[in-house]
Order: structure tokens, then sequence, then C-alpha cells
């Protein structure tokens, strides 16, 4: 038989029975559809996350308490041995190849007349900080090394504190009340957005001392170190590990590069991505299924037809490759319309959330959904062409 | 390869039907011989064995023992695909319910054997039209079968039987399904296709449909009387 007379008989069969070619195809449509939208989604937030990394500030090193995996004490508490003497031996050493920067972390309650922002980030920081992370300055201006030295209680608050406190009013130059302590406004942060769902706006900036007078800690969550060139940063962090080693020992702090915890945010992306990837595929392997289901059936309902096919001439192959033909055309259009729309709603989705079309899943969708009609309609297609005619065309 | 003018040879067929328990017979030696241009009836009650040589002169079914000649080719021990182009080229088939495809058009079922012989596509549409015009369902090839009455189904399924230029037509009880003026009709044309010169062996349990037929034989408890 010829080609497009194959294409033709198995066209019109397909045609002549919509809802249940519809049916079938919706089964592909919807796994090609899932594998390319959820990987695109999964892509899309590595991508950002790495983005969101790297934004904080390139040659950058995090000196943090304790040691990451392991050295941890029975109940899981660590002990945070880092302190302001470390930070300073970091800063007086460092001083002709790095910044050093202490941080310090809390969280607090912050009030403005009635107004109230619960949770909030509050930030101790040196004054040094906004040239060691990007830290972007909208209106007003951060505070100076003698404000830092001095604990001057100003403050700069991100755009989630702005709204919840100040809607339509000025905030600059207004006292807001953090954790019982009255700190004046005198510099508004740009938006940052959320990172992990924990939303990077409800923070303030405080001079790092003023944090430890009021908190009375001692102790700092993290050292933050940017070098002054990137590629001081092995240097860096060499010097600042025999710094910190001549109080501390090695279980004491991990020094971090940005490089390293990249690393560390594109393994956990990676695996969400797989992850994504796994129930997308799952969903294609059902579609898969659904094919095959239909085809089985479509053989033992059409028993009678392929019984009468082979009266009027048919041969095996032709009846083996009309219905290969059939799955083979069902999964390539339910391949197609579900690249399509896979494409589309990623678009979509990339409007208001993260998504990134990667080719690969666009490929392996593609070549799945065509390998799906051809392995699961070897098996009916083989059972039909095997049918011995008079057994076919006596079956009611 | 000498032409004998016969349509049909059967020499001595057997047939039997073997179970895990019992070997059933239904054929014993059956011989019969088939001029080019005759109009045979095969009648005889049910169970008699009449469709199981319908069958096997249809080569739907083989024989056991025995050997058959259709059209001066030896066809006994053909492989499935040598049966398929067979009956693609020499029979035609009318059964006692159509069986055309439901969801095919008119003109779709009658271009079948044509599409599985490679024909011209021009060519084909053109007979088929031609054959569906003779049987006075010109006007109806768009529709769907069962838009049709019964006597009109059957037509088209003689159209379709007569696609390829077959040797001989088989027709299994083809107004066993009709009422009797339908049934009229399609003996009627039946007639007229062996006035024209085709080869019909007709299947029928009705004495008065197997008088129409130029010769009748009766086969009973699988023998031919």
């Amino acid at each position: 038989m010829k080609p497009h007379e194959l294409f033709l008989l198995a066209f019109n069969s397909l045609k002549s029975n919509k809802l249940r070619t519809g049916l079938t195809t919706l089964g592909v449509i919807i796994g090609v559809f899932a594998v390319i939208l959820l990987v695109s989604i999964g892509n899309g937030l590595q991508t950002y996350i790495t983005d969101q990394v790297s934004g904080l500030g390139s040659n950058l090193i995090f000196v943090i308490p304790g040691t990451t995996g392991g050295g941890r004490t029975a109940g899981g508490q660590q002990t945070n041995k880092l302190t302001f003497v470390h930070a300073k031996d970091l800063s007086t050493k460092l001083k002709e190849i790095a910044l050093v920067g202490p941080v310090i972390q809390k969280s607090a309650t912050v009030k403005y007349g009635n107004k109230s922002d619960k949770g909030t980030s509050i930030l101790g920081t040196g004054a040094n900080y906004p040239k060691i992370v990007k830290t972007v300055v909208t209106k007003g201006n951060y505070f100076t090394t003698a404000q830092e030295r001095s604990g001057a209680k100003v403050a700069l608050i991100g755009l989630t504190v702005q709204d919840l406190l100040f809607r339509n009013q000025e905030p600059l130059g207004k006292y807001i009340n953090i954790a019982g302590t009255r700190y004046v406004v005198i510099g508004l942060l740009e938006k940052k957005g959320s990172t992990f769902g924990i939303d990077q706006d409800n923070t303030v900036i405080i001079p790092i001392t003023a944090t430890q007078r009021q908190f009375g800690v001692t102790n700092v969550n993290s050292i933050y170190i940017s070098a002054l060139k990137p590629e001081l940063v092995p240097l860096v962090k060499k010097r600042a590990e025999e710094v910190l080693l001549k109080r501390l020992t090695e279980d004491d702090f991990t020094l971090q590069t940005q490089e390293q915890t990249l690393s560390t945010v594109s393994s956990i992306t990676g695996v969400l991505t797989i992850a994504l990837g796994g129930i997308a595929a799952i969903s294609l392997i059902v579609g898969g299924i659904g094919v095959m289901n239909i085809m089985l059936v479509s053989v033992t309902e059409r028993t009678k037809e392929i019984g009468l096919r082979k009266a009027l001439g048919a041969r095996r192959a032709d009846i083996l490759k009309q219905f290969l033909l059939e799955a083979v055309m069902l999964s390539l259009t339910g391949g197609i319309i579900g690249i399509a729309t896979g494409l589309g709603a990623s678009y979509v989705i990339s409007k208001f959330f993260v998504s990134e079309v990667t080719p690969w899943s666009v490929l392996l969708a593609f070549f799945f959904s065509v390998a799906v009609g051809i392995i699961f309609g070897i098996a009916p297609a083989f059972r039909a062409s095997r049918l011995s005619p008079i057994e076919a065309l006596r079956y009611e | 390869m000498k032409n004998s003018g016969l349509a049909i040879e059967l020499k001595n067929i057997c047939k039997e039907y073997a179970t895990e328990e019992v070997i059933t017979k239904v054929l014993f030696d059956i011989s019969l011989v088939v001029k080019k241009g005759e109009f045979v009836a095969i009648t005889g009650p049910s169970g008699s064995g009449k469709s199981t040589l319908l069958n096997i002169l249809g080569l739907l079914d083989t024989t056991t023992t025995g050997t058959y000649i259709l059209n001066n080719i030896d066809v006994t021990d053909l492989t499935e695909d040598q049966q398929s182009d067979i009956r693609n080229r020499e029979i035609g088939f009318v059964f006692q319910s159509y069986n055309l495809l439901k969801r095919s058009s008119v003109l779709d079922n009658v271009l079948l054997p044509a599409i599985y012989m490679g024909t011209d596509a021009k060519m084909r549409v053109a007979r088929a039209i031609e054959l569906l015009t003779s049987v006075g369902l010109g006007e109806q090839m768009y529709k769907r079968p069962n838009q049709l009455s019964g006597g009109q189904q059957q037509r088209v399924a003689i159209a379709r039987a007569l696609m390829n230029k077959p040797a001989i037509i088989l027709a299994d009880e083809p107004t066993g399904n009709l009422d009797s003026k339908s049934g009229v009709d399609i003996m009627n044309i039946l007639k007229d296709l062996n006035a024209q010169g085709n080869t019909i062996i007709m299947i029928t349990h009705d004495k008065n449909i197997a008088s129409i037929a130029k010769r009748a034989v009766t086969i009973m408890d699988g023998r031919l009387r």
C-alpha cells in the first residue's frame, strides 16, 4: 500500500470517531503540557534564585558560626562563638585586600503611631555595609561611620515597612519604635522582592552598635567579607581563616564564598526541577497508557471492521501499519498541541511568577509523545493484524 | 497456465474443526465445479455446512484436505497475505448483514477494495461512482450507510464486491435481512450481473430464492446431494 493511502486510511478512521480520538489526544496533551510547564517553572526558579544570590554582591565571603553539616551538639543547638572581636581582627588584618562588616539579625515589632509591623527583620550593620552587600537607598542616606560609632538611633526602612506604617506619609525624619526604642528614619531602601516566600522588604537596617546596645548581644550572626577584587577571593578566604584560627577552632566557624553558596542553592533548585520533571514524566506515562488503552479497546471494538478489511484484501502489514499510524498520529497531534499550550502557559506564568522554557524539555516531550505512540501502539496493532478474518467477521 | 474455462474447481474437500476433546467433521469429500458465467445456488438447512463451504470458497477459511482451484490458480495452500491478495482480486463478497463500515461514507466503502489493490485514485473513484450509479445510488454517495435502507445498503455491498472486477461473487444469504420487495430488487441485480457474464455463487436456505439461480446444489450434513 502506498504511504499516502495509508495515511488517508488512518486519518479517516480517526476522523470518523471524534470522541475517541479527542479523549486519547487529551491524555498526551496533558502529559506534554505538564512536562514543559513544570520544567519551565523549575528552571525559572533556579535562574531567579541564582540571580537573587548573585545580586547580593560579588566577591562576597560569609563567615558564619559553627560548621555546615556535622559539628552540632546532640540537641541540634549550636553555640555561636563569633563576636565583634573577630570582626575587628579581620577588619584590621585584611585592611588592604577586603572590607569586613559584621551583621546582627533580630526579629522585632516596629511601630509608628497606632500602626505596627510584626516580625520585621532588624539588621544591625556597619556603615560600610552598602559597599559589601548591594544596598540601594532610594531616598535619604545610609548612616555614617560616626553614627555607627556613637550608636545613633537611626534607621533605614524597607518598602513593606514603609507601606504598613507610612501609607501616604513622608517617612523621612519620623520616629519609629523598634522593640521599645525610638529610632529616626533616615533612609528608604529599594524594593528587593521575596525569596523562598520570605519578604525581603520587611526589613529595617540600623547601626550594629545600636543593635548591640538595645538587645544586649555580644555575638554577631555573621561577618560579611568583600574582597576588593574578584581574583583576591581565594587569598582573602585563606587569610581570614588564619586570622580566625588564632582565637577560634575550626569547628567554631565556616567560611563560605558566594560561589559555594550558589552551588548549594543550585543543587537545591536542581533537585526541585528534577522532582517537578518527575511528576510531569508520570503524567506523560499515564497519558501514554491512556493511548494504549484506547488502542486496545479500539482493536476489540473494531474486530469486525478488521475482519472485513481482511476479507476485502487487506494484508497483515496493512492492518498493522494502519493501527500503528493511527497511534502515532494521535500522540503526535497531542504532542504538538501539548507543546503549544505548554509554551503558552509558561509565557503567561512568566508574567507574574517565574518560568523559563528549556529547549530540552520541549524536545524530550516531543520525542516522548512520538515514542508513546509507537511503543503503546505496537501491541494493539500487532494484535489486530493477527486476527483471523473469519473469526473477526463473526465477532459481534 | 491452462485456461479451463472453470471459475472454481473443488476436489475432495474435507473440513474438520479440532478442539481439545473432539474433532468435528463439517465437510465430507466435497467436489464441485463451477464454470465461468454460472449462477449457482448452494442450499441446505442450517448446520449443514454451507457457510463453512462458502468461507472456504472465499478463502476466509482453510481446508483440512482436498484441492481448491480458483480461476485456474491452485489456492489450497497459500500464506495469509497471498490469500488476502486473491480475495482482493478474485472474490467479491456480499454478506447477509452487508458489513459496511458504519462511520465511512457510501463512496469510501465502495472504494476500499481498490485502495488495498493500489488502483490509481482517479480511476477508482470514477469506477466507484459508475458502480454506485448502476445500482441506483448515484445520489447517495456521500451518505453514511445507516442513513440508507437495508436494500440500499446491500446494493452498496454489491457495488463494493464488483469494485476490483473479481472472478467470482460470493453471496451469503444476500436477501436474508431484507423485506420481500428489496429482496426481489437485489435478486434482479444479481441476475443482471450474471447476464453480463459475472460468476455468482449464492448461499441460501430459501428454495424460492435458490430457484432464481441457473443451478442449485444442496448440501446436507456436510455432503453434497
